[in-house]
Order: structure tokens, then C-alpha cells, then sequence
């Protein structure tokens, strides 16, 4: 029964990171963009969700809809003012700008809220949980989970079937020809890049309504992010999502033997993953080597 | 250091375009380097113990610039977790300090404990570029970092102390780690720019601005990859033996810290990405920002992240590069420039006849 359970909130956990990842996994299809201050944008998010909700005096998923909106905000102006630049100095740029500015957010958030780790007010949902055949689920566990399923298919819904869907599909396939027959690619890209730290934010109050956070806690969630696009096969959402539920169940599973193995187990999976099949488990064996011309979202 | 590219068959050597490597601003430049170095070398004789502290610092900037840059800069490989190297090189000094072995002549041992290290590393993270390695290299360095931690062999979480330095004076012992630190800058910024002057410089340029044409051109693009990730990854290491030397504690938290990465990113994108000369000024500004405003550590890397990426917008050169660029300098150069010979136009014209 233990194990049965281990899998189970492993699988619940494994929603989270697909969460955090899907807006990695989104810009890297469109804009062949790895945020690297990605993880630090979801601890943004629970630091907003901190303000807002203490501000108000609500739980944090009341203060949602201004939480949410203002991510996508800051995700425009994050790709119109520095992204879009970076893009135009090569591949190199938005690595090196993404790596400049998590060093940039985490230490500013150092500066504004301390190092304390810190917790979100999840209001009555932080402690409910159901029993059902003699195992015990969180309510707030399965509300991550269920809302990953539903950001996640809602993305490949809106990619599918949408106008908007379409210009992005064609931008991942081929940005040049994309131009050429007449999309407008910055508004696309900006967007895109809403989404990816909407998504994040979202994330980000999981995250602090599920556990603490601390200003430092962005490289960790990033990493873990990361591993999940990876596992799954880069540039392609459902594959993310087993990703992330691969990293979820290992480290559970591989923490009910010894708690201390945990992480590693994770890592370790990942690094497996990369040199078994460079292009993920869940996608067409991809050559090693060139892993940046992949295209299509799907 | 000149070579004829184009020989004129028509007996008109006026027409001759030449390549140079060198120029007289380099043999003055290299000069001066020497010169700086013996200074540097004779220092301890003359300062106190306490003096030569803020040297090592700047010294072990320098070696992991140069060492960054190599990766970076020349080869497209932007790792931000060299500090799995930092850390190797530290576990690995104490280790063979632990043998019985002299902990200095221990820094060679620990470049080549990470030399070995990194070889079966870049089989995994060299498959992937750009932001994809990136985010692996991270990665290796989190998975030292936890397997440092979980090895009581090494202390775990607490660390350990380097053993084998409690028969040296104070005052001896800081001057050989100064030494040793000045050995490996030097070796750092001079192995590089013999290294990239080589055929190695050109393949590894190609490699960086493009795979697919090197590769098509015939260079060794993984080959060109790898030798570029085991050299940085093993002076790296010599740079970790340097860090516990100087700390005489390698505790996993500290030398695994992500901070080494961001002062690499810093140092080459401020001072000149894929110059000889950048890294090094580099090294100088940031050892300058971290004397003005050590006082406090969370808005130091708050305006060292700011000013990498406010580098790579605005002058993606770098300090050196614009300098180079606005007055036509180039002290160690790397690369190969034409030259006209005076009445080149003249035979130009009157082949155009």
C-alpha cells in the first residue's frame, strides 16, 4: 500500500512540474528560447501571490485574477524589452541575458524579502483531503495536478485549433517562412512568452501554497523544469506532462526508500534520459548532437 | 610570422597580399606581460602576507575567466556549471592532500582528477547546445554537489579540512599558494592564446558560429567540443584546488556554489567575449566591484547580473572589444590579418587596365 501510495502522490506531484515546465517547454518550440530565469519567474509568482494575498487578506487563489493578468504582462514586457533584443544577437544572447537576469531576480528578491523561506495562505483547500480505498489524498495536491492537466490541454487545444494556434505552430516549423507568408511574428512572440510566465506564476503559488519557498529557490525549480521538457521530448506539451509525472513518481517513490536519494534519483534519470535518447522518451528517436532544430509543437 | 597567400604569377610582387599573425604591438604587449608576471613573482619577497590575499583573488578571477572564455567565448559552449569543476578540483586536493601527498604539487593532481572527471560528463552534456547545455551543465553540478554531500568519506553537509599544510609558517604557506594561484593564471591565459593561435582557434570559431558549415568544411566539430570542455574543465579544476587552498576547508555548499558560473559569465561578457585580452579586464572589474561593494553581497550580484546582461545587449564585445574596435587595438592577437602591401591599389588598377 505504501508504494501504491508513493506512486499516486507522485504522480500528483509530477503535475506540478509539468505546470512549471509547459511555459519552458512553449517558448523553447516557438521562440527556440531556454528561459533561464524561468524558475525564478514562478518564485516571482508566489512572491506576488505573498503581497497580494496578505494585502487583501484572502487566500492567495482569490487574488488570482489580478495575479494572473499581471503575469502576462510582465511576460511582454520581459520579451519586448529584453528577449526580442537578445534574440537578434544570435543563439548565444538569450542564454547569456536569461542566466544574467535569474542572478538579477533572485538576489533583488533577496534584498526585498530576506532569505526567510516563506508560505502561501491556501485558505481551507491547504489541509482538506479525501480517503478513497484506504489511501489519503490532498485536495490541493489533485487542484495542481487537475490544473497542469488543464492548462496543459488547454494550450493544445488553443495551438490546434485557434488562429493564433496556427500562426505559433508555423513559427515553430519554420520562423522564415512564416514571415514570409505575411505572420507578424513580435506580437506571437510576446504572446508566447505571456503565457510561458503566466503559466509560471500559476505554478509558482502551487509551489508556495504546497510547500516554502525562499528567494533562491528559482535554480532548483528551473532544473527541475528543465528535466521534465527533456524527459519528455523537447518542444512537445503531453510529452511534458509525462515528464514532469517521471520526475514526480521517481522522486517519491526513490524518497520512501531514503529520503536523502531523492533528488539524485531525479537527476539521475534525467542524465539517463540524455544518454539513452537525446530527444526524450515520448517523441521520435531524435540524432544526438543537433537537438535545436527540432521543430513542431504537438 | 608572415606568409605569402597570394603569390603573383605574373611577376608583379607589388601585388603580393600577406597574412600576419604578429605585430610589433604584440612583441611589446607580450613584453610587458612577461614583465608583469616576474613582478607578480617576486611580490611576496617584499609585501606582507595579508597584502597577497586580494592578489590570489584577482589571479584566480583571471584563471577562471580565461579558462570560461576558452568554453564560451571560443567554442560556443556557454556551461554555467563550471562550479562541478570547482568543486572536483577542491574534493580532489583534499583527497590526495589526505594520501600524504604535498597538497601544492596536489593542484596538478586535482586538474587531472577533473580532466578525467569531465570526459565521461561531456558525453552526456555535449549532445545537447545552447541554452540545452546550459541547463545541463547546471545539473552535473547538482548532482556533484549531492554526491559530496551523501560521501561521509568527505565529510558530507559539514565539509572537511585540508590536510597537510599545518607544517608551513603562515607566512610561507600563503606565499606558495600565491604562487601556485600566479602558476595557474599564467598557464590559464597563456595556454589559451597558444592554444587558439593553433589551427584549434580557427575549428573551434567555426564550430561556435556554426556547426553544420564547420562540420561540412571538414572540421572535427565533437572532437573540437570536447578537447575545448576536458582543457577548461581541468584548469577549472586546478582553479578548485586553488579555492580550498586558500579557504583550507571544502565544504559542498560553498565550492559548488552557482556564484563561480555567474563571475565567469560576468568577467568574459564584460570584459570582451573571445579576446585574449577581455577576460582579463574582466577579472580586473570585477575584483574593483567586489572591493567597493563586498559590504553587501546581495546587490553586488544584483549589479553583476545586471551589468552581464546590459553587456550582451549593448556591447556584446565587451570593454575589450570596443576598445579594440575604436582604436585598432590588439595586443595578443588571435586571429590572421590581410594586409595590403602600400601600392597594392596602384597594381590593382593597372590589372583593371
Amino acid at each position: 500500500m505504501t508504494w501504491v501510495n508513493a506512486v499516486i502522490q507522485g504522480v500528483l506531484l509530477g503535475g506540478q512540474y509539468a505546470l512549471i515546465a509547459c511555459g519552458l517547454s512553449l517558448a523553447f518550440g516557438v521562440m527556440r528560447i531556454v528561459n533561464l530565469a524561468h524558475g525564478d519567474l514562478a518564485i516571482c509568482g508566489a512572491y506576488l501571490g505573498l503581497v497580494l494575498s496578505s494585502a487583501l487578506g484572502v487566500p492567495v487563489w482569490v487574488t488570482l485574477p489580478l495575479l494572473l493578468p499581471a503575469a502576462f504582462v510582465a511576460g511582454l514586457a520581459l520579451q519586448v524589452l529584453l528577449l526580442g533584443r537578445a534574440l537578434r544577437h544570435g543563439v548565444l544572447a538569450p542564454v547569456l541575458v536569461t542566466f544574467g537576469l535569474s542572478v538579477m531576480i533572485e538576489n533583488l528578491l533577496q534584498v526585498a524579502a530576506t532569505s526567510d523561506p516563506r508560505g502561501l495562505n491556501g485558505g481551507a483547500l491547504t489541509l482538506a483531503s479525501f480517503t478513497i480505498g484506504g489511501l489519503t489524498v490532498s485536495w490541493l495536491f489533485l487542484a495542481a495536478f487537475l490544473t497542469a492537466c488543464a492548462v496543459l490541454s488547454g494550450l493544445q487545444l488553443a495551438l490546434s485549433r485557434t488562429s493564433w494556434g496556427r500562426q505559433v505552430r508555423a513559427i515553430a516549423d519554420d520562423l522564415d517562412t512564416a514571415r514570409l507568408v505575411g505572420i507578424n511574428i513580435r506580437p506571437v512572440f510576446a504572446t508566447v512568452a505571456g503565457i510561458a510566465v503566466a503559466t509560471a506564476a500559476l505554478a509558482g503559488v502551487f509551489i508556495g501554497t504546497i510547500g516554502t519557498f525562499d528567494p533562491l529557490a528559482g535554480t532548483s525549480t528551473l532544473i527541475f523544469a528543465f528535466e521534465a521538457v527533456v524527459i519528455g521530448g523537447i518542444g512537445s506539451l503531453s510529452g511534458t506532462l509525462i515528464g514532469g509525472v517521471a520526475l514526480g513518481v521517481t522522486q517519491v517513490v526513490v524518497g520512501e526508500v531514503n529520503q536523502a536519494y531523492a533528488v539524485l534519483a531525479v537527476h539521475l534519470l534525467f542524465l539517463t534520459v540524455l544518454m539513452v535518447r537525446p530527444g526524450g522518451l515520448f517523441t521520435g528517436h531524435q540524432p544526438a548532437g543537433e537537438v535545436r532544430g527540432q521543430g513542431a509543437l504537438g | 610570422m608572415t606568409r605569402d597567400v597570394m603569390s603573383s604569377r605574373d611577376a608583379e610582387p607589388s601585388a603580393t597580399v600577406s597574412v600576419s599573425r604578429w605585430s610589433r604591438t604584440a612583441s611589446v604587449a607580450a613584453a610587458a606581460g612577461i614583465a608583469t608576471v616576474a613582478f607578480l613573482a617576486v611580490l611576496p619577497y617584499f609585501i606582507g602576507g595579508q597584502a597577497e590575499q586580494p592578489l590570489i583573488t584577482l589571479l584566480t578571477f583571471v584563471a577562471m575567466a580565461s579558462l570560461w572564455n576558452l568554453l564560451a567565448g571560443f567554442s560556443g559552449l556557454t556551461s554555467f556549471g563550471q562550479q562541478a569543476y570547482i568543486g572536483v578540483g577542491a574534493y580532489a586536493l583534499y583527497l590526495v592532500a589526505a594520501h600524504g601527498v604535498n597538497p601544492f604539487a596536489g593542484v596538478l593532481l586535482a586538474a587531472i582528477g577533473a580532466a578525467v572527471v569531465s570526459l565521461p560528463v561531456s558525453a552526456l552534456v555535449l549532445r545537447l547546445s545552447g541554452g540545452y547545455f546550459a541547463v545541463a551543465t547546471l545539473v552535473v553540478a547538482a548532482v556533484f554537489q549531492i554526491i559530496a554531500t551523501l560521501s561521509p568519506s568527505v565529510g558530507g553537509t559539514t565539509g572537511v579540512t585540508v590536510p597537510g599544510l599545518t607544517g608551513y609558517g603562515d607566512v610561507l604557506r600563503e606565499a606558495l599558494t600565491y604562487w601556485a594561484t600566479l602558476a595557474v593564471a599564467v598557464i590559464s591565459v597563456a595556454g589559451v592564446f597558444l592554444l587558439v593561435r593553433r589551427t584549434f582557434g580557427l575549428d573551434a570559431r567555426a564550430v561556435s558560429s556554426d556547426p553544420v558549415a564547420a562540420a561540412s568544411s571538414g572540421v572535427r566539430v565533437r572532437r573540437i567540443r570536447l578537447l575545448a570542455y576536458v582543457v577548461a574543465a581541468g584548469g577549472t579544476g586546478a582553479v578548485g584546488a586553488l579555492v580550498a587552498l586558500q579557504t583550507l576547508y571544502v565544504e559542498p555548499t560553498s565550492v559548488f556554489s552557482i556564484q563561480y558560473g555567474v563571475y565567469m559569465l560576468f568577467m568574459v561578457l564584460v570584459g570582451g567575449m573571445g579576446t585574449i585580452e577581455g577576460p582579463i579586464i574582466g577579472a580586473l572589474v570585477l575584483f574593483a566591484l567586489q572591493e567597493t561593494l563586498s559590504s553587501d553581497g546581495a546587490w553586488y550580484l544584483v549589479i553583476v547580473g545586471g551589468l552581464a546582461v546590459a553587456a550582451t545587449l549593448l556591447a556584446s564585445r565587451g570593454i575589450w572589444g570596443l576598445a579594440s574596435e575604436r582604436f585598432g587595438w590588439s595586443l595578443l592577437p588571435v586571429g590572421y590579418r590581410v594586409r595590403q602591401p602600400r601600392n597594392f591599389h596602384d597594381s590593382q588598377r593597372t590589372r583593371a587596365r
